[in-house]
């Protein structure tokens, strides 16, 4: 999806039902924040380049540039790749633990996986307003916990951790409210019994042979 | 001295159907409260411990900035609405919306366009800026416009703990019923 054309971008499927990351993600909300929301910043998108020059291009070109860009592209192409990620990186009945390669990388870099989903938390509950709390590979091949405000990833030249995000998690109230309202914490000390390891490893891979 | 919540000159229920009571229970109850209790923690043993709120939006960073200015806006939200709201009163105020804004209709409309193009979670304020003139002021997160020597009139919060319970995705309806409780005459004796 990163290196596609942003005008062959297509809207991507929801690989579970809204009802599959109960209890922990409600449907109501699910459905909210896809089918609203995503769908917002998607359409968003494609409005903002259409019969531009930017249209050719591709959201990882664009956020290597982004800080020249209109402030819509930023917002809305940061919407569309987050949440992109974010929905890809959950499931109903993954693996809830890394290991192999990954688990050697987080241990070395994080002390253990203990360690690393503690930093990865408080980044996710201490970031103020709304963003993203991520998981990423910098260009020494190393793994840094980071957040982001609003739709600003990791992957964007004005971005204080520049790197290759392989786990996202949005802390945007519109993620949580109807189901945590204040309760941010709960949501994301719950957000671990639907991480799917195996994809967060797949793109641990990708993001190593990216480099 | 430890800052309180402060009391809520309406009943819960009583902006309904526009806020429900059950957003009032978390914004006024768990979010405002939460700023309070954050701030006076925040505070003990610093430079602020004793300052004033409004010091602390002129001259704090960080969080405790973040939970003072949180504390002040939610407070002046609050005495920005009641329940029916109040007609806008004639007078000075009035001839100065028309004055930098042409009429009140486009006010409205400009404020409301602040309101659902503030990306991320903010306020949108008028204020009267160092020459008397009113101004729609965008701010992210706990942003207020004392910060930059301006007085702020009016504020409309759109984090979306503001209106999500009641409204989800729909920040425009919630800015709508918010405006059809907004108590004019208050916002145009601070004018």
């Amino acid at each position: 999806m990163l290196n596609k054309k942003l005008n062959e971008l297509i809207f991507p499927q929801l690989n579970y039902e809204y009802s599959a990351l109960e209890p922990y993600i409600d449907a109501q909300t699910m459905e909210l924040h896809y089918s609203k929301h995503h769908q917002g910043y998607f359409t968003n998108l494609l409005n903002a380049v259409k019969d531009t020059e930017l249209e050719n291009k591709s959201l990882l070109e664009i956020f290597e540039n982004i800080s020249n860009l209109p402030v819509a592209i930023r917002n809305n192409g940061g919407g569309h790749f987050n949440h992109s990620l974010f929905w890809n990186i959950m499931s109903p009945d993954g693996k809830r633990a890394p290991s192999g390669e990954l688990l050697k990388a987080i241990e070395k870099d994080f002390g253990s996986f203990d360690q690393f989903k503690s930093k990865f938390e408080d980044a996710a509950k201490t970031r103020f307003g709304s963003g993203w709390a991520w998981l990423s590979v910098k260009k020494d091949k190393s793994l840094c916990v980071c957040s982001s405000a609003n739709q600003d990833n990791p992957l964007m030249d004005v971005s204080e951790c520049k790197a290759m995000p392989i786990l996202g998690l949005d802390v945007w109230e519109h993620a949580y409210y109807l189901k945590y309202q204040n309760r941010r914490p709960d949501y994301v000390n719950n957000f671990w019994n639907v991480a799917d390891w195996d994809v967060i490893e797949n793109n641990y891979k990708l993001a190593l042979n990216s480099i | 001295m430890a800052f309180e919540l402060p009391a809520l000159k309406w009943a819960a229920n009583s902006l309904e159907p526009g806020i429900s009571a059950k957003t009032l229970e978390f914004h006024y109850g768990k979010h405002h409260q939460g700023y309070i209790n954050n701030l006076n923690k925040l505070i003990l043993g610093t430079a602020f411990e004793n300052a004033t709120l409004e010091e602390i939006i002129m001259k704090a960073e960080g969080g405790i900035f973040n939970n003072g200015a949180q504390v002040w806006n939610h407070s002046f939200y609050w005495d920005c609405i009641k329940p029916g709201g109040s007609v806008l009163p004639e007078g000075d105020f009035s001839k100065a919306i028309n004055r930098d804004f042409g009429s009140f209709d486009v006010f409205v409309e400009k404020f409301s366009a602040a309101c659902a193009g503030l990306f991320g979670s903010g306020w949108v304020w008028l204020a009267k800026n160092q020459n008397g003139k009113l101004e729609i002021i965008q701010e992210s997160n706990a942003g207020n416009p004392l910060r930059q020597g301006k007085t702020p009139l009016l504020t409309c919060d759109v984090w979306e703990h503001a209106y999500y319970l009641d409204k989800q995705n729909r920040r425009p309806d919630y800015v709508l019923d918010f405006l059809k409780i907004v108590d004019w005459q208050t916002v145009a004796n601070r004018y």
